[in-house]
């Protein structure tokens, strides 16, 4: 069997410190997963022995997070067997037992983290996940905290942190519950060096505490997977070898892991690798000069006096913790920022942040992806080549040049969000260099790139150096590309601590690599102690009557791993706080959420108003006698019209009609007066606007109405008594008797409005957290569906509830609307629906995956519904086909009818207890719905 | 090259690039289409006749000729098939929101309107359910009085009115409700995909990381804004164009008596003012999400109070005034002029100017927060 795949039980053995041979911690059987067509998991058979730290290694998308996800629970088995801490990972009742031994720390800093939350609150809340008392969590939270050494920022929000110490947080809540598996996906990605010791440090000491625990890690810090117990090397979905890293060495030869790993790579994927060279720097002039620089932003000063020159053609290397003000200073460089004090100079000139032509100059690449992802590779370029105002023809053999020299020629139409962030890195800097600048300022390129691309990437960085004699001004973490920079300048806090070329900075220092110099200037400055071997001194924190260690940890540790409950109403409301937590500190939901409910409670109050007054009409009269000046003077004595200055003209009423000036025109016949004494019928003409055919419908109404007083007015000034009618129909107008349109409409608002807004409200809730990535917690903490779906719905009930009082208020307040019927009714009422409203938030969140289709989604779900089915115009009973159906079963038709019943009718329980049955079936149809919905994986 | 052609140059390209980005998002292309297409459909489809299937019931304590023959004139598609209850069951009926009319028929009503004493029916309205009331009761007193009139000569002749009142409806003769769906559907797609389109553009540009590329490039602001407000209206533009070419007046038949190419005119102008709220909004909002949110809570006011929905004089002085203050209001106005009642620009001017007028002073407003904001934008 090739040692390089033979991956058989036995050969656990050769890690052999951990004598005390027991099963191994995870077993992956034949496992397949794919995406698409590309391959993460092809047929991988693997064990991994339990109780060491095992590295997982490799380029960029060869599976390596898939695996760990699998392993973790969080991602669905598509094909094999994954077995985990002894059972298998496929089975729902497992994953339930095993999950509070297992923590799992996804890729990407703080990506499982809860930003407006502060440090505490963000490890409490994971304690509660696992059902800790609130003596256990302080008493955990504050020893985690002081060995990490963020106790001093405990109240600091998640987004405030620094990339270390939200990866410091993640393994904080991670540890929360003393997991036997710890699974971390490149923990120290984008991490400066400094913390990324001290992070390995905490692992360590963590470690020596739990001896029992297995830690698997995914890294593509080929230095830190040297200290490792046993590695995995993966590439394309597969396993190429394993071993200790001195086995890995030794068996091909090699003497550093990373050329270890090239060694097992196949040749076909190593491309034309060759080790770097770089010719020798021929400096010219100064080509970029900081004198000074400051920035300010408010009282906090990001960047202080930094002083800097840098020469044609040099490679100038920028290193510095994270959050120190590398990229504010590269933005002052650019122009992008102008700078509170001092100057940036550019060959000789100041920089002004206006002034187009520096722009030209300079060739600026951003540590993300800042490029049009949905425009083709070409058409990114092409549109670079018009804003730099190339010619045609130039521009054409440019893009050709640069395509071939950053080989993206094979991709030219690809769109780049499909390609891997290599190539996409390759092509943010053709296309910064597109213009010929005689600058490159470069923010953190390399970072997430795997060792293979990031060569060819430097390849490239020195060609342009030294061929083309372009300054570069480059951000790196990665301490080998560092050795690679002519000069580079170490920062911290907003300050430049050391300059000089990478050999004499180590010199100086008395360190033995960049890296070890790195630390120390770091350290240094940090005020953080060292001990004598270079690493941090044991914080004193580590009582150990606070860490159970050994049998007596074992059996702690058992007892806090117990089975958990199936359903718990404090992990319920573990989620209802930290959701209601989150909502107060995200004012815009919050305003949506009560500012919301009044504008759109007086909008809709003011705006679907039927009532129609005021009515502009004017006459032509073409009569002009007594006759017609009297007919005209009972309309113009009606409330619901307004009289305009008389018409003089046909042409008059087609030109003020037209203008929208006159709703009605009325125009009395020549010898109208003649006539009417003469019994001879004229007729008077009405010209109504029909383009609202509504307001033109009433006014029809209304002057009909006049018209009939009118005559009947006249007929008893000439006969004396009142003409025989022939039968009187008496209209009740019940309920309303005025019929006010206000007494109509905002009863049936506040339906309406606590179906928009609690459903939209609720509809961010599960979205939101696939879209940022928190999601994950669900997956894998012993949280169920339903305590994770109930929890999230329970504040947004709170906050209906709330809207609805204060609609309620505004109603009998501001609207002037009385309330007749019972006030219990109503409210109870309320409370079932904005359950069934927030319920149906909860549903279209559950079937949607990005919070902009959740919007969407809950608009058309319940706009539509709600404003044509549900009755609030017309009643549900003039309804056919499937609009009747779906307003018989719609919640705001029930709620409509208890609102109108309440208000109008003075009704209660006794009349409207019809209404109460459907809210009640659709609130658990709904909860069911979303529950069976929601996965508990991903896929 | 001088400032004012390389001005021209970079909105011109930046514009076309707006276009291929709004080629790669489906979700947008299908909310255009959609909102032109089978919402506008939708909208002049789902206003109903005036009154259709209201809900009746009748208490005939008569049982006479006449009694029958009114109730049988209550017919479909106006009213559904009248049920017949008992006295006692009137208000039940009307608490339980059964019946929106109930009619009752009093004892010896046909004899005493023989015997010409003028008795009473008595009409009860569910006065809840407000436009069904109103135009159902106009019904119900004409329908019962030409019954009875009708009924009577056979027996004796009445008199004739005096003066008879001839009514027309100009612009909508038949009183179509679904012109008016159409036309409005139209006029409220294009605020609300004006705003949405730009602001979107440019929060999407946000969100991509991409401003930060823009501003280190030699491009202005005004360019970045300009290119977009173009781009994104002339995309309104042709698409509400083809709407009301082919979904309005082709596969509706509403009969549009205004000049298309006035129309396109205001709507460009329109949008250039709807496209600069769009990219204010874009600047205040940090994320898609929360654009999204802003933009309910503005769009709702500006289509529901801007007089496409429901007279602007059935409003409150406060809100007219306030409202007259938003570009939409003056648009609305015009698209009316123009569609419905053929109103030439001799006509129109004045609402012409007040947009111009308005969108001048919302793109300086949002050309000045974009200035101030985009170096924010960046990551």
């Amino acid at each position: 069997m090739n040692p390089a795949t033979g991956p058989a039980p036995g050969t656990t053995a050769p890690v052999d410190h951990l004598t005390a041979v027991r099963r191994p911690a995870v077993r992956l059987l034949d496992v397949e997963h794919r995406y698409g067509d590309t391959l993460a998991a092809d047929h991988v058979t693997l064990d991994i022995p339990a109780g060491c730290m095992v590295g997982f290694i490799g380029p960029d998308g060869v599976g390596k997070s898939t695996w760990l996800g699998l392993i973790a629970g969080a991602r669905q088995i598509q094909r094999g067997k994954v077995e985990v801490l002894g059972g298998d990972m496929a089975s729902a009742g497992h994953r339930r037992n095993v999950c509070p031994r297992i923590a799992y720390m996804p890729q990407g800093l703080g990506k499982n983290l809860y930003p407006t939350l502060s440090v505490f609150e963000n490890v409490d809340f994971f304690g509660r996940l696992f059902g800790q008392s609130r003596a256990e969590r302080e008493e955990r939270i504050a020893d985690l905290l002081a060995s990490t050494g963020l106790a001093e920022f405990a109240d600091r929000p998640a987004n405030k942190l620094s990339g270390g110490m939200k990866q410091k947080l993640g393994l904080c809540c991670a540890l929360i519950h003393d997991p036997d598996l710890l699974i971390l996906d490149e923990p120290t990605t984008g991490v400066d060096p400094l913390s990324r010791r001290q992070f390995w440090e905490l692992i360590d000491r963590i470690r020596g505490r739990r001896p029992g625990m297995s830690v698997l890690v995914a890294t593509a810090y080929m230095e830190e997977a040297e200290q490792y117990d046993w590695l995995v090397a993966v590439d394309t979905g597969r396993v190429l070898a394993t071993g200790s890293p001195a086995e890995l060495r030794e068996r091909t030869g090699t003497d550093t892991l990373e050329n270890a790993f090239l060694a097992l790579l196949p040749p076909e994927r190593l491309g034309d690798h060759t080790p770097l060279t770089i010719p020798p720097l021929d400096a010219g002039e100064i080509v970029i000069e900081a004198r000074d620089l400051q920035m300010r932003f408010g009282d906090f000063v990001a960047v202080d006096d930094i002083n800097l020159q840098v020469r044609r053609g040099e490679i100038f290397g920028f290193l510095g913790s994270n959050g120190c003000g590398k990229s504010t200073t590269m933005k002052m460089l650019t122009g992008l920022l102008p700078p509170t004090r001092g100057e940036a100079r550019l060959l000789g000139e100041v920089l002004d942040a206006r002034n187009i032509d520096t722009r030209r100059r300079v060739g600026y690449m951003s540590q993300a992806f800042s490029l049009y992802g949905e425009l083709s590779v070409r058409r990114n370029l092409q549109l670079h080549a018009d804003l730099f105002n190339l010619p045609p023809a130039e521009a054409e053999a440019r893009i050709a040049e640069l395509a071939g020299r950053f080989d993206l020629a094979p991709v030219m139409d690809d769109i780049p969000e499909a390609l891997p962030l290599g190539i996409r890195q390759r092509l943010q800097l053709a296309v910064a260099v597109l213009h010929r600048p005689d600058v490159l300022i470069l923010d953190e390129p390399t970072s997430g790139v795997d060792p293979v691309a990031r060569d060819h990437f430097w390849e490239l960085i020195i060609d342009l150096s030294r061929k083309d004699g372009v300054t570069i001004f480059i951000t790196t973490h990665f301490m080998n590309e560092a050795q690679r920079c002519d000069r580079i300048s170490l920062m911290h806090a907003g300050r430049i601590l050391a300059s000089g070329a990478p050999d004499e900075l180590a010199a100086q220092r008395g360190a033995s690599s960049l890296e070890d110099a790195f630390v120390g200037y770091l350290a240094e400055a940090s005020g953080v102690k060292l001990g004598s071997d270079g690493r941090s001194a044991e914080p004193s924190a580590s009582d150990p009557r606070t860490h159970p260690t050994g049998g007596e940890g074992e059996a702690a540790a058992g007892a806090s791993h117990s089975r958990p409950p199936r359903f718990s109403l404090a992990r319920l409301l573990s989620f209802s706080m930290r959701e209601a937590m989150e909502l107060r500190r995200d004012p815009f939901r919050l305003t949506l959420a009560l500012l919301g409910t009044v504008i759109l409670m007086l909008v809709m109050g003011y705006g679907i108003s039927t009532d129609v007054e005021d009515l502009s009409y004017a006459v032509l009269d073409l009569d002009r006698s007594t006759a017609s000046e009297s007919y005209t003077l009972n309309i113009a004595g009606s409330r619901y019209f307004e009289e305009r200055p008389p018409l003089e003209s046909h042409a008059d009423i087609d030109r003020r009609m037209r203008s929208g000036e006159l709703a009605m025109a009325l125009e009395i016949p020549p010898n109208f007066g003649r006539d009417l004494a003469r019994g001879a019928r004229p007729e008077i003409g009405v010209w109504l606007d029909g383009a609202m055919p509504m307001r033109a419908e009433v006014a029809r109404g209304y002057v009909m109405g006049v018209h009939a007083q009118t005559l009947t007015e006249a007929v008893a000034a000439a006969t004396g008594s009142a003409p025989a009618a022939l039968a009187d129909i008496a209209v009740r107008y019940r309920y309303n008797p005025e019929m006010r349109s206000l007494i109509a409409m905002v009863p049936a608002v506040i339906p309406m409005l606590l179906v928009f807004i609690p459903s939209m409200l609720t509809a961010l809730g599960v979205v939101r957290e696939k879209e940022l990535g928190s999601i994950l917690n669900v997956y894998t903490t012993p949280v169920t569906k339903l305590e994770f779906l109930l929890g999230k719905q329970l504040p947004y009930i709170a906050l209906s509830m709330l809207n609805c009082v204060l609609m309620f208020v505004l109603a009998l307040v501001l609207f002037g609307v009385p309330f007749k019927g019972s006030l219990s009714t109503f409210f109870i009422g309320a409370l079932l629906y904005v359950t069934a409203t927030t319920g149906l938030g909860l549903l279209m969140s559950t079937l949607t995956d990005s919070q902009v289709a959740a919007i969407a989604g809950t608009s058309i779900g319940t706009l539509l519904p709600a404003i044509q089915f549900s009755g609030m115009l017309d009643p549900v009973s003039s309804l056919e086909g499937a609009g009747a159906v779906l307003g018989a079963i719609y919640p705001t038709t029930h709620f409509l009818d208890i609102s109108r019943g309440t208000f109008a009718k003075a009704l209660g329980f006794g009349d409207l207890g019809g209404a109460f049955i459907p809210l009640l079936l659709a609130i658990p149809v709904l909860t069911l719905a979303s529950t069976l919905l929601l996965k508990k994986q991903a896929r | 090259m001088t400032t004012r052609n390389s001005t021209l140059h970079n909105t011109w390209h930046l514009g076309i690039k707006e276009f291929h980005s709004l080629l790669g998002d489906w979700t947008m292309l299908f909310l255009i289409v959609f909102m032109f297409t089978l919402s506008v459909y939708a909208d002049a489809r789902a206003k109903p006749e005036s009154l259709h299937r209201a809900s009746i019931a009748v208490v005939d304590e008569d049982q006479s000729q006449l009694s029958t023959r009114i109730i049988a004139a209550l017919q479909p598609p106006q009213f559904i098939v009248p049920e017949r209850i008992g006295l006692s069951d009137i208000d039940r009926s009307m608490d339980a929101g059964l019946h929106t009319f109930v009619l009752d028929i009093p004892p010896n009503f046909q004899r005493d309107v023989l015997a010409g004493r003028a008795p009473a029916l008595q009409l009860n309205v569910d006065a809840t359910r407000q436009s069904q009331a109103q135009t159902g009761t106009g019904y119900i007193q004409n329908i019962v009085n030409d019954e009875i009139r009708a009924f009577m000569q056979r027996h004796r002749s009445t008199a004739a009115q005096p003066v008879q009142l001839v009514e027309r409806a100009m612009f909508n003769p038949n009183l179509d409700a679904g012109w008016f769906g159409a036309i409005t559907a139209i006029i409220n797609n294009i605020t609300m995909l004006g705003i949405l389109l730009t602001g979107a553009a440019l929060i999407r540009e946000r969100e991509h990381g991409t401003i930060e590329h823009l501003l280190v490039m030699p491009v202005t602001p005004f360019e970045i804004m300009l290119s977009k407000v173009w781009s994104m209206g002339v995309v309104v533009l042709v698409a509400s164009s083809l709407s009301l070419q082919f979904v309005a007046k082709g596969l509706l038949g509403v009969v549009v008596p205004g000049s298309a190419l006035l129309f396109g005119m205001a709507t460009l102008l329109y949008l250039f003012a709807a496209a600069s709220i769009g990219i204010f909004m874009g600047t205040v909002a940090r994320n898609m999400p929360q654009f999204g949110l802003m933009a309910i809570l503005v769009l709702l006011p500006l289509q529901i109070l801007s007089g496409a929905l429901t007279p602007l004089e059935s409003m409150p002085d406060v809100v007219r005034w306030l409202m007259s203050l938003t570009p939409t209001t003056h648009f609305v106005s015009l698209a009316q002029a123009i569609l419905f009642r053929g109103a030439g620009i001799d006509v129109v001017w004045p609402a012409f100017a007040m947009v111009a007028l308005i969108g001048s002073i919302f793109f300086a407003l949002a050309l000045h927060r974009l200035r101030n904001t985009i170096g924010k934008m960046q990551s």
